[in-house]
């Protein structure tokens, strides 16, 4: 059953607690209104909240293959980390010399990424993944700024890339302009050769690219965009199939983005924040964000001392919960450790692909990385059934849906990433369900179009959604 | 099966025109609106604003994704359709009529005759 908002349950007078008398106390404010808050017992928030919460469904509940998006386990371990007194009790102006200890993790949370990616420094700051994009596109526009004037404006991005690449260009004064990809999802270096003259800032690039497909040409293409004075730049969101494998440094990139609230455990898609730490290599050092975090051989201390700088990107040093979590689980996992975990996440995800393969259109065929995607083109025309109505058909088996309609140049995909933290009987259990909708698609095509037939609600007005966003439950009410 | 109509020109990016007199008429293909779904916003450009061939003059917003629009012809902009900032989804019930989205005046007519025709653009879309 559909849960009412906290207002419905409002009954004028009803309260939770009594507070104790208090004399009157004019602090010169203007004149008291009444808020407009629900009138409402202790018991009824109580069960209002937890009804709510049990409608959620995250990694905690169950298999969600969201693709490039890797929802792995995020262990317990690194919540009760990141709440010791020892930093939840640390003001974040407390002198620097109060917090070592915490800048000390810091700076080694910095020094394990950079051994992991090959860079030359990072810094924790950006609060996610497009707040990473947006520093390092920022550090990219100072670097031209300085060697070559203004006129380097162009960010090559491929038509497969996330959607932040591009807003995230926009949103640094840069230009983006797509390139169109290859039929099998790589970068076409003609194509490339094309748009690379003097005024190309750099490439932006996943690698393995959105299709789960690793670029073997990337070592040609940065050399290309090199020679044409451009700079790379690695959106890290898929850096799960290549932790101890291959780094980003040796294939060219200059600058690169992590996401550690999907690579390194932390919680997001509704449980963030993130932290979307940016690597640069040593000839972009100048250009970081202030302050840096440096060790002078006896202290950890905040550098502001950076006049090159592109400035502060977030308020005092970024999302420390979050790069606490991470830090956990860098060191529990050791770099063996996370070796295992991006061959597993492979390992997983050529797996599921394999076992869909008989039932499911995989236009990619070949061996994937981390993710992979299928197309129901064809039942869209033999059976009027979208990638929407498998997701949705998805949830009546209990499974959050995979990433749909992306990268946009496969028509009706879904993106399927299992992550290393499933075990075979899950995955298993996952593919019966999707041979299951397959099977019914032939068999019952409604039953598909229809679903989810076993939610809380059905399919929702999307359209009417973003024409008339209704956000305010006193909208149209009178004050 | 989607419909194609005989009399207009098209894009490889699902565009199509019209030529009335000394205006062209653009819009986007049934076939684009199948595949955008549920459009709920078209970004459109400014009236005066001059436009290239194969150049973006706006974008298009559906509950899926957001697709730039490209310009069959260069010209001059000399209309945008004012029922789509309230009512977008005339993108997706009338596409060639109701829902048209901009008028272009001093387009060069030899760009006209090199666009996709029917068959070609039928062709294109694998129908």
């Amino acid at each position: 059953m559909a849960e009412k908002l906290i207002f419905a349950y409002s009954q004028k007078g009803r309260q939770a607690h009594t507070l104790p008398e208090a004399p009157p106390v004019n602090f010169g404010l203007p004149e008291r209104k009444i808020l407009r808050l629900p009138e409402v017992s202790e018991s009824d928030v109580v069960r209002h909240y937890t009804r709510l919460s049990r409608q959620n469904y995250g990694v905690d509940n169950g298999f969600y293959p969201l693709g490039s998006c890797t929802m792995k386990y995020n262990p317990k371990i690194n919540e009760q980390i990141a709440a010791f007194e020892e930093f939840t009790g640390l003001n974040p102006s407390a002198p620097e010399r109060a917090a070592a200890g915490l800048l000390k993790i810091l700076y080694e949370t910095e020094q394990m990424l950079c051994r992991i990616f090959g860079y030359a420094r990072f810094t924790l700051q950006p609060a996610a993944g497009a707040h990473g994009e947006f520093t390092g596109l920022l550090i990219i526009r100072a670097y031209h700024l300085e060697h070559d004037g203004g006129k380097r404006r162009k960010i090559l991005i491929p038509d497969a890339a996330h959607g932040t690449n591009p807003a995230s260009c926009t949103l640094a004064g840069l230009q983006a302009v797509t390139i169109k990809s290859r039929p099998d999802g790589g970068v076409d270096i003609d194509e490339l050769r094309r748009h690379l003259d003097d005024t190309v800032a750099g490439l932006m690039l996943t690698n393995p690219n959105t299709l789960g497909l690793f670029e073997k040409n990337i070592l040609a293409i940065a050399e290309l965009v090199h020679n044409a004075g451009g700079l790379l730049y690695y959106d890290g969101a898929n850096a799960n199939a290549t932790m101890g494998l291959a780094r980003p440094a040796d294939m060219g990139f200059d600058v690169c983005h992590l996401n550690l609230h999907k690579t390194f455990a932390t919680p997001h898609g509704g449980g963030g924040p993130g932290s979307g730490p940016v690597g640069v290599t040593e000839k972009l050092m100048p250009y970081l964000p202030r302050p840096t975090i440096d060790f002078n051989g006896q202290e950890y201390f905040l550098n502001h001392d950076r006049p090159k700088s592109i400035g502060k990107v977030h308020s005092f040093y970024g999302n420390i919960g979050v790069i606490l979590k991470a830090y956990a689980y860098l060191r529990l996992q050791g770099s063996a450790g996370l070796k295992r975990a991006s061959e597993l996440a492979v390992l997983n995800a050529n797996y599921v692909k394999a076992r869909l393969q008989k039932a499911y259109a995989i236009p990619y065929p070949q061996i994937c990385q981390h993710e992979f995607v299928i197309s129901v083109k064809e039942w869209k025309k033999q059976y009027g059934v979208s990638a929407a109505d498998i997701a949705k058909r998805l949830m009546d088996y209990g499974y959050h849906p995979p990433t749909i309609y992306f990268p946009l140049n496969v028509p009706e995909c879904l993106m399927i990433e299992p992550t290393e933290t499933e075990s075979k009987e899950t995955l298993d259990a996952f593919c019966e369900a999707m041979l299951k909708i397959a099977a019914e698609v032939q068999s019952n095509p409604e039953l598909v179009k229809s679903a989810p037939h076993s939610t809380i609600v059905g399919r929702l007005d999307e359209a009417r959604a973003v024409k008339e966003p209704d956000l305010n439950y006193f909208a149209g009410a009178e004050n | 099966m989607s419909n194609i109509p005989a009399e207009l020109k098209y894009t490889a990016e699902h565009e199509w025109v019209k030529i009335d007199g000394q205006t062209a008429v653009v819009g986007i293909t049934a076939h684009a609106q199948s595949e955008l779904g549920d459009i709920v916003f078209v970004e459109m450009p400014a009236v005066g604003k001059t436009v290239t061939q194969n150049g973006d003059f706006g974008v298009v917003e559906s509950v899926k994704t957001v697709s730039n629009l490209y310009s069959p012809l260069s010209g001059t902009v000399s209309a945008i359709n004012p029922l789509l900032e309230k009512s977008p989804e005339l993108v997706n019930k009338d596409p060639y009529g109701e829902g048209w989205i901009i008028k272009l005046k001093d387009f060069n007519p030899a760009e006209f005759s090199a666009l996709l025709d029917a068959a070609q653009y039928k062709e294109k879309i694998g129908e």
